[in-house]
């Protein structure tokens, strides 16, 4: 296949400058082809991200900045993708899997009559088309998915994508959206939830430590954090442990949380519930703590210790920092 | 609402087709959809108006059972689009063809959930709202239904928004909303009589064989080898330095 591109639609982050999901976008799009990106933010603010996108690799960046982005959901960025691809009529176009990427996704499939392909974990073009890879069922699975013709919306999974593509001198060209679109909510107010923690991201974190029930309530978790903390690691969470309000949603591992595949997954008082597996099992190395010697988790660690973890894990910890000195 | 395979069992996948083995476990309702019809049905009781709940359900045949729990909870009446041509429908036909059954049926608000345990897109809400052409408020975990209106909160991995929209509108919900609850014996009974009407695609006036639309498709499907245990340990004072040992000796601490 010739002359294709591949537009990456790009979301900021907290800090005005692009999310951390970009370089995955702008990598998977120059897998495809020419990697192309889209940034959508308020007037004013799209000099920083628009060159972050160029550093990433995107050979034209096109930008629209609107005041409908901070008022509608979903539907400015919607439109602005639609600008986009009558310029570039891409063979593929890239958003994140997140909350909202998924629902930008969602509109412009439905307004264009595409195919869309969720939550991918790669992406490759053959002389069919543009060929998605899944990791289904929590890594039970693998597969891979086309659409029968025309070009493919895909919702990437974050930290799948390791390509970097050379940086690139900015190449920008500004777009417009109308000032009116098709109906939307309404965004009333808007707080950033502040990262108060410098622990990595879970999604992309190289390690995880995760906490369960077994740690019996918010203030005992302390101990997954502080366990976290001597290796690096992003902090995670059960289901049973965030329903039990010992963590907020963000840190939930699961079928219903976030899927992650770091090198070490370390599982602290979790039993290892179906549905907590499908969210992690595909962790290069998985290690589990518990009292119960049946817990599930024991069938799929590399290295299980039987034990009481308010014992076990604050010893580990101090071996660990004496190790460090 | 959406009939699933069970959450808390193992999931299959046909090697031959790429579709979900839906007889492989016990079907169930998605939990995330019983939580949608729980909120209908408590502002249906709550509203100073009179409110009509409908449970709709794209599902085979046999998933009456699971559209009547929807019933038995306290909705006054249930639409089923039933077609063998939707086996291993797309997202894209799946919306069309809910879209379509919305139009027929009429609505003020769409509650929807925002992830299945299955399929876990989180796209259809969105699809919905762009057939139809009405806002869609996504990912709420809080959510107040007053006249004409529906405001929430919704919490993304960075942000947390109040947002509203006026009606009609399509809201998806979080786990974060009331546990849904148990139909009562009353409510068993009652869910028999109510009206439980179904839909083909010829009655949502929609062509089974529509080739000028693309479809996703799955090329290829494959089994990962399951994991294997690997050291266990039991905790007689010294595993937490042969964990250090193993974390160390990987590279992992």
């Amino acid at each position: 296949m010739t002359n294709v591109s591949a537009l990456a639609v790009l979301e900021i982050g907290p800090d005005g400058g692009l999310d951390s999901s970009a370089a995955g976008l702008i990598g998977a799009a120059a897998l495809l082809g020419d990697p192309l990106a889209l940034v959508v933010t308020a007037p004013g603010a799209g000099e920083r991200p628009a060159a972050e996108a160029a550093q990433l690799g995107a050979t034209s960046v096109f930008l629209v900045e609107s005041l409908r982005v901070e008022a509608e959901l979903s539907v400015p960025v919607t439109d602005s993708i639609e600008a986009a691809a009558e310029k570039i009529n891409p063979t593929a176009i890239l958003l994140a899997h997140t909350t909202d990427g998924r629902d930008v996704a969602a509109r412009y499939a439905a307004r264009k009559n595409l195919t869309v392909a969720t939550d991918a974990v790669g992406v490759e073009i053959d002389d069919q088309g543009v060929v998605a890879h899944h990791s289904v069922f929590g890594g039970s699975y693998s597969g891979m998915s086309a659409a029968t013709f025309g070009p493919l919306v895909v919702t990437l999974r974050q930290g799948t994508i390791d390509y970097s593509p050379p940086s690139q001198v900015l190449s920008l060209e500004k777009l417009s959206i109308p000032e009116v679109g098709v109906p939307a909510a309404t965004i009333d107010s808007r707080q950033v939830v502040a990262s108060v923690s410098e622990r990595p991201q879970l999604q992309v974190a190289e390690r995880v430590v995760a906490g369960g029930r077994g740690l019996g309530d918010a203030e005992k978790f302390g101990l997954v954090e502080e366990l976290a903390d001597a290796l690096g690691a992003a902090l995670g969470a059960s289901r049973a442990a965030v329903d039990s309000g010992y963590v907020p949603y963000s840190h939930q591992v699961g079928q219903t949380g976030a899927s992650v595949s770091p090198q070490l997954y370390l599982a602290v008082g979790i039993s290892g519930a179906i549905q907590h597996l499908a969210g992690m099992q595909t962790a290069k190395t998985i290690v589990a703590i518990n009292k119960d010697p049946e817990a599930p988790i024991f069938d799929i660690a590399d290295f299980g210790v039987v034990g009481d973890l308010f014992t076990v894990v604050p010893q580990l910890i101090s071996e660990l920092e004496s190790r460090k000195q | 609402m959406k009939e699933v395979p069970d959450t808390y069992g193992e999931k299959k996948v046909s090697l031959e087709t790429g579709l979900v083995e839906r007889q492989a476990t016990e079907p169930v309702v998605d939990e995330i959809t019983e939580r949608a019809v729980e909120l209908a049905v408590s502002h249906a009781e709550s509203a100073d108006e009179d409110v009509e709940v409908i449970v709709m359900s794209m599902a085979p045949s046999s998933a009456v059972d699971s559209i009547r729990k929807g019933l038995a909870m306290g909705a006054d009446r249930a639409v089923q689009i039933c077609d063998e041509s939707l086996r291993g429908a797309d997202l894209g036909q799946t919306s069309e063809a809910l879209a379509a059954a919305l139009k027929l049926t009429g609505f003020d608000l769409i509650i929807a959930g925002n992830v299945s345990t299955d399929g876990a897109s989180g796209m259809l809400p969105s699809m919905l709202a762009e057939h139809l052409q009405i806002p869609a408020a996504t990912g709420l975990s809080e959510v107040t239904i007053t006249h004409g209106k529906v405001a929430g909160t919704r919490v993304t991995e960075e942000s947390s928004a109040q947002v509203s929209a006026q009606l009609p509108a399509i809201v998806s919900i979080t786990e974060a909303l009331p546990d849904p609850r148990f139909p009562s014996f009353k409510g068993i009974m009652g869910a028999k009589k109510k009206k439980h009407e179904t839909y083909s695609l010829e009655d949502l006036s929609i062509a089974s064989n529509n080739f000028t639309v693309p479809r996703s498709i799955m090329v290829t499907i494959a089994e990962r080898p399951p994991r294997e245990a690997g050291v266990k340990v039991v905790d007689e004072g010294d595993a937490a330095v042969q964990l250090a040992d193993f974390l160390t000796s990987n590279a992992l601490a």
